[in-house]
């Protein structure tokens, strides 16, 4: 993992470069063809989970749009959290454009804190789309809380959490709850966010968050019940890496301005920054999809003009959000952004998460 | 809702939704019929259909395929022995004893019966209870789930055959190995020993594959015939239907147990068939012969375990929480139909719903129909000389296994649990009893933690935990009555061969295999010891204590070994009562040696190269077949397996040769 700041500017300005390159004269055309050929989408996670539906419901889209309308198959490669697949595809994947890798934000995660399975490095592959989703924190109205106005009433109150581990993507919501100066206690051992939304209409947590998908579905009913009160979301980022608020849910407020509304100045600080790179790598920049180490400009760019295509098509326009959810997915320099904010943290935040992982969850990343 | 619930019916009963529905059903059957595939495979397979379909044909599609895998995937546990996956393990233990005796027609067909009921009370329970399951599936919290688990484990009573301290040993062994990767409390690695493929921990599959299908793999190569003791297939299909019709009370409960465990979320269709099994025992009064080929251990588990479907979709419809893996599969593929599950399926889209419901019953009907037809020409197998079957079964196998992960440590863990399982089986450890430890170790551990940190230990004054607890301890009584032995009448009665003379020393000479083994798990558990003690408080508590539980009933039984009277309960050892029976026997280094033969070929040259390799070698070598004989069966086993692979976009576990050169498929 390289965590020199040289090399990853130097990687970005690369990167940069060519996406301008690209976008100023577009010089060689797409020459490349797949007819005949099979393009392997390695996902390291199993059948059946969001990765893969996420990449199954892609995947003939990219095969219709990529030159030669290779065949596109989904091989799943589980295991160690998604290190595994990852793993292999690192050390094994040639750059002719037959094998993609898509990753989600467990395979992230490991990669930001320096996991000591994880054997591949980001820098060294080429980005072709993002796909972000979004989340939303919600509380019981046990806790005296009616509206995000009363937040302050949840300070100083015992809150319990089903968590499904330290280094999931519950590391979003227990940075931003620390961040509030919320009392968390955190119970672990919960399969899926599934899981742990039972937990919560079951009464034994009062405080949760679910993916936007989840929420919509399942929680905006406890909602309208009035069983579950909607504190804020978790944002997206603008081109500038600049959070805002999330358009599927315009009246919820941000970490960021929950965060002045209680300690009334904006968020600063190394804590900050941490919940903003993981806030990024689990959910702005959620799924990715990245060609291995010595992709030709030539061959990203295959990829990304397949993408642009794969965006305007009707059909896809017409499916993707009942099976995908409303946050549109994103190619060239929006990628990019989202790709660099979420694969890239500052070697003292990540100590300083790590540290906190160990003292105050038992986590031991080495062992 | 009675008219959206007939107009779904209408809707179904039309020729193109029968039709998709029966190339669901068709698939499912295929893919179910082969050990170690199930729903996950088949939805790869429909995956790319399913796009522009329409919403109720591809969810009759769905549920055709979901719904016909528990039926299908009783063919390889009659008549292998090799589990077909999870939730037909318990079937393995009186439907293989069954086909050893000639009855692999009877078997099938009561099996398949028995599903076809267990799969319509599903479809039943499911309609009765889709509106009103909600409060019922959230009163389960953990500190239910948690008292469920030792309800699952107090089962163990039953299935410990001869020697209940064995049993107890057995499932204390299970729940170490469950426990192995990271803690459910704090995500720290448990004897992983730095080794990349059990930080995930050891899979299911794996376990039940080497418990069960290498040792009776290992044991029929040795007695070198065919499965089937008589040359003719004896009572057929019609008396299997008559059995479960004798048994139609029993069929209805364990249906309905089938249908309730299934649809608490947490509890996992995996324990479903055992517990099932184990209600069958305790409660058959009338000449069980459970172990032996009752053919009642054969239609408690397959009604469980297709009820559990229309169970497992009530958490899944209802709070898109999958109840088990086909079920993930099965909300995955709804996903893609841009159906988004929720309380929307009781309201808005209460038509999917009935939808899914007929889909279901009415797949069981067409899945449990096709399964009976097949049963008669597919349990001629039964009656093939093992030494040509051999083959294919230990390539099954390893295919199976790699299912798991895709990696060569399945096999390599196959091998050594299956070495673990033939000697358990030659000692009379219980294998059930460490199956279950192991299935239930990570949920009790978790669902304590859970409770424990939710409502503190007053959980247990909960009233369903004193319900649960209460059930538990009426099995617990009712198991110490009825316990079912694997071991063989013959078995049971054998006088265990030694000399006259009495005392430890005579003891240690005439069990010294026993005594090795109990000493190594004796051993196994020091490990486990040790490794708790170096995690923090709540990594420990629970493999800490399981292991000191285990070393200590290891220890009973060594003592009762080392200090125990001829013929005492502990004292088992086949090999002994082999001798008495003049059964020749033939090495089980000898067939271990093939089994690791593959593994080793694969581990040199990648899956393909070795299994041809293997196929050549060991028809030629060990069974003598002429050489067009091995050529048919080779290529046709490399064919079966290649279109298979190439079908589902399968990767095969790569070796030495594949690290050092890029080589096309499917050798790479």
């Amino acid at each position: 993992m390289t965590l020199k700041t040289p090399t990853r500017r130097g990687a970005l300005g690369l990167l940069g470069a060519a996406a301008a390159a690209l976008t100023l004269g577009a010089p060689a055309q797409a020459q490349v063809d797949f007819s005949g050929k099979t393009v392997e989408w390695i996902i390291p996670f199993g059948t059946g989970g969001g990765s893969d539906t996420w990449a199954r419901f892609n995947a003939p889209f990219l095969s219709k749009h990529l030159p030669g309308n290779p065949t596109v198959v989904v091989v799943n490669e589980p295991g160690g959290g998604s290190t595994r697949g990852t793993n292999l595809f690192a050390q094994r994947a040639r750059a002719d454009g037959l094998t993609i890798l898509g990753t989600s934000g467990s395979t992230q995660f490991p990669y930001l804190l320096g996991d000591p399975r994880v054997r591949y490095e980001y820098q060294d592959w080429s980005v072709v789309m993002v796909g972000p989703t979004g989340g939303v924190a919600y509380v019981s109205p046990s806790t005296g809380v009616e509206s995000i106005d009363d937040v302050a009433k949840l300070q100083g109150q015992r809150l319990v959490y089903a968590s499904q581990g330290a280094t999931s993507l519950d590391l979003v919501p227990m940075l931003a709850f620390r961040l509030l100066g919320l009392d968390v206690n955190y119970v672990f051992g919960f399969g899926g966010r599934g899981d742990g939304r039972l937990a919560f209409e079951r009464g034994e947590t009062n405080i949760d968050y679910q993916t936007s998908s989840a929420f919509i579905n399942n929680v905006t009913p406890l909602v309208e019940a009035g069983t579950a009160i909607p504190l804020m979301s978790w944002g997206v980022l603008d081109e500038d890496g600049n959070p805002q608020r999330d358009p599927t849910f315009p009246d919820l407020p941000i970490l960021e301005e929950v965060y002045e509304m209680v300690h009334g100045e904006a968020p600063s600080g190394p804590m900050y920054e941490a919940y903003k790179a993981f806030n990024t790598a689990g959910f702005a920049a959620q799924k990715m999809v990245v060609l291995p180490a010595g992709a030709s400009e030539e061959l990203v760019e295959t990829y990304r003009q397949a993408w642009r295509d794969v965006f305007a098509d009707p059909d896809y326009q017409a499916t993707f959000v009942a099976a995908l959810g409303s946050y549109e997915q994103v190619t060239d320099r929006a990628a990019e952004a989202l790709f660099a904010a979420g694969t890239n943290i500052d070697p003292d935040v990540r100590a300083m998460v790590v540290e906190m992982l160990a003292e105050e969850y038992n986590v031991r990343l080495g062992d | 809702m009675i008219d959206v619930f007939l107009s779904a019916l209408s809707n179904i009963l039309t020729l193109q939704h029968m039709g998709y529905m029966m190339i669901g059903v068709i698939v499912g059957l295929m893919i179910g019929v082969f050990p170690g595939l199930g729903g996950i495979a088949g939805l790869s397979l429909m995956i790319p259909f399913l796009y522009g379909m329409d919403t109720t044909m591809a969810l009759a599609m769905l549920i055709g395929l979901v719904a016909v895998i528990p039926t299908s995937d009783t063919f390889a546990s009659v008549l292998m022995g090799i589990p077909g996956s999870s939730a037909s393990q318990a079937t393995v233990l009186d439907g293989f004893p069954m086909a050893k005796k000639g009855e692999a027609a009877r078997a099938l067909s009561a099996a398949f019966f028995a599903s076809l009921v267990g799969g319509l009370i599903g479809a039943v329970v499911l309609t009765g209870f889709v509106l009103v399951a909600r409060p019922v599936i959230l009163a389960f919290s953990s500190a239910e789930l948690f008292m469920l688990s030792v309800f699952g484990l107090s089962m163990v009573g039953v299935l410990a055959g001869k020697s209940l301290v064995k049993g107890v040993a057995a499932c204390a062994l299970g729940l170490i190995i469950g426990s192995v990767g990271g803690a459910p409390a704090t995500g720290e690695f448990r004897m992983v020993f730095g080794v990349d493929y059990l930080y995930d921990g050891i899979p299911l599959i794996i376990i039940g594959l080497g418990l069960f299908a290498v040792p009776e793999i290992v044991d029929l190569l040795r007695r070198d015939r065919a499965i089937s003791e008589r040359a003719t297939l004896g009572a057929g299909w019609f008396q299997g239907i008559r059995d479960v019709a004798r048994n139609w009370w029993l069929t209805l409960r364990c249906s309905g147990i089938g249908a309730l465990i299934g649809a608490i979320p947490g509890l996992g269709g995996t324990v479903v068939d055992w517990i099932a099994y184990g209600h069958a025992v305790q409660t058959v009064k009338n000449d069980p012969k459970f172990g032996q080929g009752d053919v009642r251990g054969v239609i408690a588990p397959e009604s469980a375990n297709n009820a559990k479907e229309g169970g497992g979709l009530l958490p899944t419809l209802l709070f898109g929480i999958p109840g088990g893996g086909a079920m993930a599969v099965f909300l995955g593929g709804m996903v893609l139909l841009g159906i988004q599950p929720g309380p929307s399926m009781v309201g808005s889209n209460l038509d999917l719903t009935y939808t899914i419901v007929w889909s279901l019953a009415l797949a069981n009907v067409l899945g449990a129909g096709l399964c009976i037809a097949l049963a008669i020409p597919i349990s001629k197998l039964t009656l093939i000389p093992f030494k040509l079957l051999a083959p294919f079964m230990i390539v099954v196998i390893c295919f199976a296994a790699f299912q798991a992960t895709r990696t060569l440590d399945d096999l390599i863990v196959l091998l050594a649990t299956g070495v673990l399982g033939v000697y358990m089986r030659r000692f009379g450890w219980p294998r059930p009893a460490l199956l279950i430890g192991f299935v239930l170790a990570t949920q009790a551990e978790t669902y304590l933690y859970q409770a424990v940190q939710f409502y503190g230990w007053e959980f247990l004054t909960r009233t369903g935990v004193m319900i649960i607890m209460g059930i538990t301890a009426g099995s617990i009584w009712l198991g110490l009555r009825a316990r079912v032995s694997e071991a063989s009448p013959a078995e049971v009665l054998a006088v265990e061969a030694r000399d006259t003379a009495t005392g430890p020393a005579a003891n240690i000479r005439a069990r010294a295999p026993q005594i090795a083994f109990a000493a190594l798990a004796l051993a196994f558990f020091g490990v486990g010891i040790h490794d708790a003690l170096q995690q923090s408080f709540l990594g420990q508590v629970f493999p800490l204590i399981m292991a000191c539980a285990g070393a200590f009933f290891t220890a009973l039984v060594l003592a009762f070994l080392v200090l125990g009277k001829p013929n005492h309960a502990v004292a088992s050892d086949t090999e002994h009562e082999a001798q008495a029976e003049g059964v020749a026997l033939r090495s089980t280094l000898g067939a271990l040696a093939w089994v690791a033969a593959l593994v080793a070929l694969t581990a040199i040259a990648g899956f393909v190269i070795a299994l041809v390799t293997f196929f050549v070698a060991f028809l030629k070598l060990r069974a003598q077949a002429s050489w067009l004989m091995t050529l048919i069966l080779t290529a046709g086993c490399t064919g079966f397996v290649l279109t298979l692979a190439s079908a589902l976009n399968m990767r095969f576990p790569g070796g030495v040769l594949q690290d050092l050169y890029r080589l096309p498929w499917p050798f790479s």
